[in-house]
């Protein structure tokens, strides 16, 4: 079978200056994760205390297995920094899921086009339901996923979701398959603030296995997603490695580097990172993180925290509840509550499968109420619309 | 409603007495005017407040002068301005009560309306809100916001916040003078938050500005007065109230910055983070007022030329009554 490359662009595709995926891919690629020694983990944490700084370097080190005996010392930082920056604060919010039909076959994911799973894609009128319920709830920010099908569910439509929306949440956030900076720009229109792309795992090679059909398999397209979004006006990106998938930590650099350079070439645009670690799905229920537990899982969102004090910090829920009320703790600034990954099940109508398995189905009146038991503040948007 | 010292107060109806106790006045130390008259001491109970009264509460520091800040003609006895975000709601209260803050800023971001919790029901009455623009990221969405605020909160203060750099958070100079301009025209009481930069403070000051607020360091780093030198530049040549806004970390650095001639502090994060939100409030109340007493007590400017010696050098030159001719 003749599979495209997946570093070469198909012709639709809008290309972006090279530069920046250039200089993410060496860095990951000169990683060694088992080079560090405990004294450039300390050499790390004392620069942190002294300057508050910490260099691409210090960062390699905080991910590297020799950081792990400093987790508490990691928590400790990434706390302070936490609170400093975003104070008390907690944004919650929620996903909906408007359709679950996908092109490509990622061999880990629920939604590949080859499982046999139960397919849907909300009407308008589903998707205001949804909406109205999600609403009633008190949420005021949504994220809106679709699988990757341009197809089935067209560039077009999502934008009809993002201005249906707009009626009912004030911040409104997309996950969905990479597009060109002109789609986005007219998403932006329409309403949406940020974009997150996954990118899954940075190791090109492996990428190409795990992506074996679909657009997705072109790694630089999805790579300069976030860029071509910040291009087409949208305010925020978020980035992710799918821990679990590839070396952890390897990838967890690589997103901060990804994200970082990103930043610095657009100062205004908020940063943002999710960590979501592998997770058994229908089809496949002995997919597991490996040798991501929880303690990997809480070094990495230390070291986003660490290495970008004023990016915020998605807590997945595909995270326990008793990880997720320490992690908001300590270093992450976003929880989702009353989460369903199906299709249409917020107002009951479940009408397409789920994307992996959920650990935390707690409330929003639950999260709401755990946040303020811990002494923080549930914030559901602070976005203002002009 | 009552204006006093500039807030607006549910105070109609009520007694100035009463009002006076209920604002923690001490009657001894105080004169006041209502509606531009003085008003006697013994006549304080039998007045009752109207809607629509301006009160004005001067009261004598240290030194015989009434010290009241005068924002866009309007008096403040406090020169503590408290921010308000970065807090658990609940706490904001306390914090306000006991830093003795009759001005908070709020975003209008968080003035959430229609949201669960709402930040102003957090806020005690007789504090002026000062709600800032934060979230704008040009002049024209600064403007916007700014009008928005105008409606909520029921007054002329804005904060102008532009920012268009989400790691340092630092304000572009250059937009928040564009947004002071068209706000000023617009009857504004326009306090910019700034970089301190000399060239853009006097634009700002030229465009309408109420006062500058630089920055003292990168907000919400706690790092203190790493910008001392260019404040005290804006000190010593500007006319408009110079208020500290982000950075300030320490009691003791907001202690300083008020000796070397700030007309008041803005914090936020310093308080919000600290362990003990209430008792570090009122640490910053009482840092501020002791550094207004010394700035006052004639601390103030270190002249960077030496005083003038008792017994000038050129004296001899006058000793002689001769004019130096001799006979």
């Amino acid at each position: 079978m003749n599979k495209p490359d997946p570093m070469v662009y198909l012709d639709d595709m809008e290309q972006t200056d090279p530069s920046i995926m250039n200089k993410v891919l060496e860095a990951a690629a000169a990683y060694n994760a088992s080079g560090y020694t405990e004294r450039e983990v300390l050499r790390t944490l004392e620069a942190m205390e002294a300057s508050g700084i910490c260099t691409i370097e210090g960062f390699g080190a905080l991910l590297s297995p020799a950081a792990s005996p400093y987790l508490e010392d990691m928590a400790r930082i990434a706390q302070r920094e936490t609170r400093k920056r975003f104070g008390n604060s907690v944004y919650i919010f929620t996903p909906l899921y408007i359709a679950n039909y996908c092109e490509n076959a990622c061999v880990y994911c629920g939604f590949n086009c080859h499982n046999k799973i139960k397919r849907a894609r909300l009407s308008l009128e589903e998707i205001e339901e949804e909406m109205k319920a999600i609403a009633a709830t008190g949420l005021e920010e949504i994220l809106l996923l679709t699988g990757e099908s341009p197809s089935m569910s067209n560039p077009e439509y999502i934008g009809e979701a993002c201005a249906l929306a707009r009626n009912y949440f004030r911040m409104v956030g997309l996950e969905v398959y990479p597009m060109n900076s002109d789609a986005y720009a007219m998403l932006r229109n329409k309403g949406a603030d940020f974009v997150t792309v996954f990118q899954e795992t940075y190791d090109t090679e492996l990428y190409g296995q795990l992506h074996p059909s679909g657009r997705k398999r072109i790694f630089p397209y999805r790579f300069n997603a976030q860029e071509r979004a910040l291009k087409g006006g949208m305010r925020g990106a978020a980035f992710a490695s799918l821990l679990g998938l590839g070396g952890f930590r390897r990838d967890a650099f690589a997103a901060g580097i990804h994200a970082s350079l990103i930043q610095r070439k657009y100062p205004h645009a908020e940063i943002s990172f999710s960590c979501p670690r592998l997770r058994p799905i229908s089809t496949d229920a002995t997919l597991n993180p490996k040798d991501v537990g929880e303690a990997e899982l809480l070094q990495v969102m230390c070291a986003y925290r660490i290495f970008m004090p004023h990016a915020g910090i998605t807590i997945s829920t595909r995270e326990n509840a008793r990880f997720r009320d320490s992690a908001v703790e300590i270093a992450a600034t976003k929880i989702s509550a009353g989460v369903d990954v199906g299709i249409g099940g917020h107002s009951g109508k479940a009408a397409g499968d789920e994307q992996f398995e959920i650990s935390d189905t707690r409330t929003v009146e639950e999260i709401y109420r755990m946040l303020l038991a811990k002494g923080l503040q549930p914030v559901m948007s602070d976005y203002i619309y002009i | 409603m009552v204006m006093v010292n500039g807030t607006p107060l549910e105070a109609a109806g009520s007694n100035l007495e009463d009002l006076l106790q209920k604002q923690g006045y001490d009657k001894r130390h105080i004169a006041i005017g209502i509606n531009d008259e003085v008003v006697r001491k013994e006549d304080y109970p039998s007045i009752i407040l109207k809607d629509g009264d301006r009160v004005e509460i001067v009261h004598f520091m240290g030194g015989g002068a009434a010290d009241p800040l005068v924002i866009g003609g309007h008096a403040f006895t406090s020169r503590f301005i408290l921010g308000s975000g970065k807090y658990s709601l609940a706490l904001i209260k306390a914090a306000v009560e006991n830093a003795g803050a009759q001005m908070i800023t709020v975003a209008l971001r968080r003035a959430n309306t229609g949201g669960r919790e709402n930040i102003l029901d957090y806020i005690p009455p007789g504090v002026t809100l000062l709600p800032n623009t934060s979230g704008a990221r040009t002049a024209e969405e600064a403007v916007k916001i700014a009008r928005f605020a105008r409606e909520l909160c029921s007054g002329n203060f804005v904060k102008i916040e532009v920012i268009r750099d989400s790691k340092y958070l630092l304000p572009d100079n250059s937009e928040t003078i564009k947004a002071t301009e068209i706000l000023a025209k617009e009857g504004f009481i326009v306090m910019p938050y700034m970089f301190p930069d000399l060239n853009a403070a006097r634009d700002l000051a030229n465009a309408g500005a109420a006062c500058i607020m630089p920055l003292a360091s990168p907000i919400g780093s706690n790092r203190g007065l790493c910008a001392r030198d260019f404040i005290r530049i804006l000190l010593d040549e500007m006319d408009l109230p110079v208020i500290i806004d982000a950075g300030i970390g320490k009691p003791s650095q907001a202690c300083e910055v008020m000796e070397m001639g700030a007309a008041a502090v803005m914090a936020n994060t310093a308080i919000a983070t600290a362990g003990d939100i209430p008792a570090m409030a009122e640490a910053f109340k009482n840092a501020i007022e002791a550094g207004r007493k010394a700035y006052l007590a004639g601390l103030g400017r270190v002249l960077e030329k030496t005083g003038s010696a008792s017994s000038p050098l050129t004296g001899f030159l006058h000793e002689d009554k001769n004019g130096g001719m001799h006979e």
